[in-house]
């Protein structure tokens, strides 16, 4: 609803390919139908529809507690929704136990066994299913060479790194070709270093085998990296679904901004809309915000104006016009990471307005100190608003 | 600061960390010693003696004579042990009921072992406490209770007598079954103790695992449970299966005079026949049938954690 026209409306043939949910005629692959699961009084999932499309890699992202591994335990036939359905390839899933299911899991834990060796571990599904030993065999060292795990294959689970692990979880997960994987926070046993040169790998990987990925984890950089597109939860709902680009661009709710990067959050009042543009006063912000396009509402309603840190910009002296969308503060807090410095800015009000820098040429020194008086100022299509 | 200025408090705080490792696992070593090594080796020289009819009722294996000291070892006794068929009899009979016993015991602890691993929390600290809560009454006590059961007279047979099931009484006490139920019941919890703590420590996942790489539930249990419990199931067999072996009481109180057990040779060699060496000679060879099978235990369990380190 707050998306601009502009962006809903590129739709052509290209698009229907790579974004099959921007296509009204493409048929979901994984389907969630106002599912319900309590657990006693607890909605854990409450009334979800979701739409997941062949190929995607799907993320489910949210706090701890909101619904994300309960919906993909339900996907995987470890819980039984209390009501509602779920459809995989059109398929109604409805008691189907977990062992029947065109599913297969990488658990956050790995959960390799750990008296077999990584061979085996892998081999397990393919034997389980009577394939034959030739086959399993030659079947098992394909999936080892993809995951790059070949000179382990007789190493038992617990001689290997975390890594190693992670990588065993993922081919015996992917050995039975299964329609959907589904993974249970991938890399988060994994260090900074390692989760983001394996995020990619993962990414590579489901590009080769094809297979629809359905992800959950907490970590938005991973979801961002990865996904196609992201389901924002919190509380058993859905608050948002979206490309990367689209929620964060166009979040539609403060929740949805602050999960994902970080953002200003400037609460403001609407004192003047037309079709072109809108005005919000902001006691807080100490500052009137001009946006240029129309806002849905009247005069009168509380708007937040959602400001991402790297959209500001930071000047000593005040901009030509002060009008709208500027605002000075002192410099309160300063974080030199190298590449950027993020300062914090604090209002007359009290406010903290949070800013980052590139530091895109190299200072003799630098360039704010504390206490400094400074400006905050920013375009008009910068903002984003939110009306909860 | 120089160590001449230390305080006594300072002095034996550093004396401590020097040498308290030595003294806490000396401690109980000395206990052991004291009280385990030294009987065992007097048991030992009593059963390379001769019985006499004095006090001590065995020949000394020391003597002087001529200025010197002569040592006089009798393998007699041992070598009766073989002669002998009661004993190989009762050695046999011994290992076989408490074989069957840790079987039945295994078959039975091992569903509770397992259902209380996996109840929620707060039923799981109750269950363990049922488990633990016979250890309260004297054993003795426990063992009495099961003639009252098993009697002629007792509580099953009055039961099936007046529903009318039987006309005729039940022999139970005094049989071979009789012992299998009170060994079973007697050594249950040491069954399931050291299986819930293998069952318990187990990652659920690991069979979520399994049923979702296609296992059927029996299947996740035969090829993932089953094969991690071991460590659980052989510590608890060996905990049933050595005590059950020298087992005296439940025997004796149960066992009609036909079931044979070495614990009860045993006791009939001290009080009954008052032959000594012969009795330290049953009991030395017992010890080395029970040391035998916690060797192999030993020596499989550093295997284990050889290949896993």
């Amino acid at each position: 609803m707050l998306v601009p026209e502009a962006v809903l409306d590129r739709a052509h043939e290209d698009v229907h390919k790579t974004q099959p949910w921007n296509n009204p005629d493409a048929v979901p692959y994984i389907r969630f139908e106002n599912v319900t699961k309590k657990f006693g009084d607890f909605y854990a999932v409450d009334d979800v529809s979701l739409d997941i499309y062949r190929h995607e890699l799907f993320a489910l992202l949210g706090g701890s507690g909101c619904g994300k591994t309960t919906l993909l335990r339900m996907l995987a036939g470890f819980e039984e929704p209390t009501s509602g359905k779920i459809y995989i390839d059109g398929v109604d899933m409805a008691g189907v136990p977990a062992y029947e299911r065109p599913t297969n899991m990488m658990f956050q834990s790995y959960a390799l066994f750990p008296h077999m060796s990584v061979e085996q571990n892998v081999a397990f599904g393919l034997i389980q299913d009577g394939v034959s030993r030739a086959k399993t065999k030659e079947l098992v060292a394909e999936m080892l060479a993809l995951v790059q795990m070949s000179k382990f294959a007789k190493r038992k689970p617990d001689q290997l790194s975390g890594g190693q692990r992670q990588r065993v979880a993922l081919a015996r997960s992917l050995i039975k070709r299964p329609k959907v994987l589904l993974l249970d926070e991938p890399l988060g046993a994994l260090d900074k270093k390692l989760r983001e040169q394996t995020q990619f790998e993962l990414v590579n990987i489901q590009e080769k085998v094809g297979t629809t990925f359905v992800m959950v984890t907490h970590d938005q950089e991973e979801a961002m990296t990865m996904a196609s597109r992201i389901a924002v939860m919190n509380e058993g709902v859905i608050n948002q679904i979206g490309t990367p680009f689209e929620l964060y661009e166009y979040p539609n709710s403060r929740y949805t901004a602050n999960f994902l990067g970080q953002v200003n959050l400037i609460e403001g009042v609407l004192i003047d809309d037309d079709e072109k543009y809108a005005i919000i006063k902001s006691e807080e912000g100490n500052c009137e915000i001009y946006i240029d396009h129309a806002v849905q509402g009247h005069r009168g309603m509380t708007f937040w104006a959602a400001l991402r840190p790297e959209r500001l910009r930071l000047t000593k002296e005040a901009p030509e016009d002060t009008k709208y969308n500027c605002v000075s503060g002192k410099v309160e807090e300063i974080g030199y990471l190298g590449g950027i410095s993020t300062y914090h800015v604090r209002l007359e009000s009290g406010k903290r307005i949070k800013v980052t820098e590139p530091n895109s040429t190299r200072q003799i020194e630098p360039r704010y100190t504390w206490e400094d008086t400074v400006w905050v100022s920013w375009e008009a299509g910068a903002a984003s608003v939110l009306n909860k | 600061m120089s160590s001449d200025k230390l305080t006594l408090k300072q002095k034996f705080d550093r004396w401590m960390i020097k040498h308290g490792r030595v003294l806490v696992i000396g401690i109980p070593y000395f206990w052991l010693f004291l009280f385990f090594l030294v009987p065992f080796l007097i048991v030992l020289k009593i059963s390379f003696a001769m019985a006499e009819y004095a006090q001590p009722p065995y020949s000394s294996l020391f003597e002087w004579i001529d200025e010197g000291i002569t040592v006089t070892l009798n393998f007699g006794n041992y070598l009766f042990l073989l002669s002998d068929s009661l004993y190989a009899t009762a050695y046999l009979n011994s290992i076989r009921i408490a074989a069957i016993s840790t079987i039945i015991t295994l078959l039975i602890g091992y569903p509770m072992a397992y259902g209380i691993a996996r109840a929620r929390g707060s039923v799981r600290s109750v269950l363990l406490m049922l488990v633990i809560l016979p250890f309260w009454t004297s054993f003795l006590i426990r063992v009495y209770a099961w003639i009252g059961i098993l009697d002629r007279e007792g509580l099953i047979n009055a039961f099936l007598l007046w529903t009318g099931i039987i006309s005729e009484p039940l022999i139970m006490r005094q049989t071979e079954f009789a012992v299998y139920v009170g060994i079973v019941y007697t050594y249950l919890p040491f069954m399931i103790l050291p299986l819930y703590s293998t069952l318990e420590k187990m990652d659920v996942s690991l069979i979520e695992a399994a049923l979702d790489l296609g296992c059927k539930p029996w299947q996740a249990f035969a090829k993932i449970t089953l094969p991690l419990s071991l460590p659980g199931i052989l510590a608890g067999s060996l905990l049933v299966f050595i005590p059950a072996v020298g087992e005296f009481v439940i025997p004796e109180l149960l066992g009609g005079p036909n079931t044979l057990m070495i614990g009860r040779t045993l006791w009939n060699e001290f009080f009954a026949n008052r032959d000594w060496p012969i009795a330290s000679a049953v009991a030395i060879a017992m010890l080395l049938f029970l040391v035998v099978p916690i060797m192999w235990f030993q020596h499989i369990q550093s295997k284990q954690e050889e290949s896993q380190s």
